[in-house]
């Protein structure tokens, strides 16, 4: 088995680790974290699928670059929300329950 | 002079977004108002310019793929800009007048404002998968800010669902992304189609996974769960956003996979049941949207029937004459583009019943007809484009699409589209009952400022005339794309 395959695979498990998780768990941070560790897999696709024409490949690089700045705005965004979503309401998931309103 | 254009076009809203994070919300107003002048008079002259001498593509910077931006400037782009100018700048002007200043975490609407325009720029323009990727996330992140926005622990509750349901659908459009990039090579959507060959099941699979994150960031039936609490809880003018332009463009997206790759890459079964699954919405969410008990959950539901209309491009397109899938493109971007009109002026009129009647209760809009009336004109007005009645561009959307059924002798789409149609007036009706009704004794109506109720009415009468109006804004749509040869050499090199 090729090492970039090696890196596919890998990162097909964890996506698949974090799909997972983020559909199973209902702790807001658990689902977050479930959240990064596809992004990761992802991003570890993306550089280890690239890499099997023999040359570096600067794309893919700079592909995962942007990506890890997008995530990492998502997650701020998402831990303000769910910080100020606790202090509220005193909830660590969304399950509505008996005085839920919606 | 394309130049200046792109470059206003694409920055402006950038420098607004930036600028507009020091100000307050009113200054924060009155320099947005000029940004929007501006974002109006350039969309309009690239327009002008798309429609006299053809599209182009253009490298942002100067740097060329594929670690450049290239985008892509043809008249389905430019007619989508305008859109969206058009839906931003009413939404952004009723916002102004709309939310209450003296909340201090208002100001932030102006920034989050600014980026969601951005974003949705550069969505109709990327012509790579990966700056379609940033766009996305762009007007996500923006998106679930604008919903936070007011402030409540049920606000925080809908955007964080709709946070999680656009993460996840950005990652598996990502995960696609990055599939392709490995089999081919390159992120170009042309190059892309210049390499595949024959039926390809690596790129099938990398299609797949992008058209289904796409279809849960579109809310397609029955993944639409996310979407009625956020759009429903907003702010008015965030929900005119929201659904007018924000869902479209992830559907946008798909509909270019799909328009570039499907006819290799799909089948007539995957085809069939987008289709089903889009009708399944029509159906589902109208007879939501004419059971709930809260005035903008009606309008939102309606939104996610009329989002399943979007998805009959699918089956229309796959498998078929040429002819016949260009009828069903240009009904469905007709339909994109009343929608986008009808469904903002419908929520801005919803937010001034609202306002008026100071609940969200269905019920409570008893003897509002009496004060308010050129609202609830606008509500009904924005309804009939929605019923698919002539001379809408509603209905222009809908005749289009039911020739391509009937050409194509996919006679079961005729049935969803009249029933979709009947479905939505029954949900517009039964708003209109509950306003002249005359048992409630309350006559305590706030009126709202002018200006508030000018600018739903605006756009309705925009839906209403698109329908007149059809043959010259397809004509713009239709015209010759030449991909020139060094971009398409750029494309292919690996």
């Amino acid at each position: 088995m090729s090492p970039e395959l090696v890196y596919a695979l890998a990162g097909v498990g964890l996506c698949g680790i974090g799909v997972s998780g983020f559909l199973l768990l209902s702790h807001l941070l658990r689902r977050l974290l479930a959240f990064n560790l596809i992004g990761s897999g992802t991003f570890l696709v993306l550089v280890g699928l690239a890499q099997h024409r023999g040359v570096p490949d600067p794309v893919p690089q700079a592909l995962v670059l942007t990506g890890i700045v997008v995530a990492i705005a998502a997650t701020a965004l998402a831990v303000v929300l769910i910080r100020r979503y606790f202090h509220l309401t005193g909830r660590t998931s969304l399950a509505e329950d008996g005085d839920g309103r919606s | 002079m394309n130049q200046l254009l792109m470059a206003g076009l694409l920055f402006t809203p950038l420098a607004w977004a930036a600028l507009c994070l020091l100000l307050d919300f009113r200054r924060g107003c009155w320099l947005s108002w000029l940004g929007m002048l501006i974002q109006v008079l350039v969309s309009l002259s690239l327009w002008f310019a798309v429609a006299s001498s053809g599209g182009f593509f253009y490298a942002l910077a100067g740097w060329e793929a594929p670690l450049g931006i290239a985008l892509r400037v043809d008249g389905l782009a430019v007619t989508f800009v305008l859109l969206t100018a058009a839906v931003a700048t009413a939404c952004g002007l009723h916002a102004g007048v709309y939310l209450d200043a003296r909340k201090p975490w208002q100001r932030y609407f102006w920034p989050l404002f600014w980026f969601l325009w951005a974003g949705l720029n550069g969505v109709w323009l990327g012509a790579d998968v990966f700056n379609l990727y940033v766009g996305l996330e762009l007007i996500s992140l923006a998106a679930v800010g604008l919903v936070a926005l007011g402030g409540e622990a049920a606000a925080l509750r809908a955007a964080l669902r709709y946070l999680f349901a656009a993460l996840l659908g950005s990652l598996a459009y990502l995960l696609g992304v990055a599939l392709l990039y490995g089999r081919f090579g390159t992120l170009s959507l042309a190059g892309i189609d210049g390499l595949l060959e024959g039926r390809d099941p690596a790129a099938a699979v990398a299609v797949m996974l992008m058209l289904a994150g796409l279809a849960l960031k579109t809310a397609l039936f029955p993944l639409h769960g996310w979407l009625p609490p956020a759009h429903g809880i907003a702010k008015s003018p965030v929900s005119a956003l929201l659904s007018g332009l924000v869902v479209k463009a992830s559907f946008y997206i798909a509909a270019r996979l799909w328009l570039e790759l499907g006819d290799r890459l799909g089948s007539q079964l995957l085809a069939q049941g987008i289709g089903m699954l889009g009708a399944a919405a029509v159906v589902w969410g109208s007879w939501l949207a004419f059971r709930q008990t809260h005035l903008k959950q009606v309008v939102a539901y309606s939104s996610v029937a009329q989002i399943g209309y979007l998805f009959l491009l699918f089956p229309l397109s796959y498998a078929v004459a040429e002819p016949v899938s260009l009828l069903a493109q240009q009904g469905i971007t007709l339909q994109v583009i009343s929608h986008a009109l009808a469904k903002a002026a419908m929520f801005l009129a919803a937010g001034n019943l609202i306002l008026s009647v100071r609940s969200n209760r269905v019920d409570a809009l008893g003897g509002v007809s009496h004060f308010l009336p050129f609202s609830l004109f606008s509500f009904g007005l924005a309804g009939v484009s929605l019923m698919g009645l002539p001379p809408t561009g509603g209905f222009a959307a809908k005749w289009l699409l039911l020739q391509a059924s009937l050409a194509s002798g996919q006679w079961w789409w005729v049935a969803v589209l009249l029933l979709g149609g009947v479905l939505a007036a029954a949900y517009v009706f039964r708003i209109y009952r509950a306003t002249f009704a005359e048992d409630s004794d309350s006559d305590d109506f706030f009126h709202p400022p002018k200006s508030m109720e000018a600018i739903p009415m605006i756009l309705a009468l925009l839906a209403l005339g698109l329908g007149l109006v059809a043959e010259p804004v397809l004509s713009v749509l239709a015209l010759p794309f030449e991909v020139p040869v060094d971009v398409a050499a750029v494309a292919v090199q690996p």
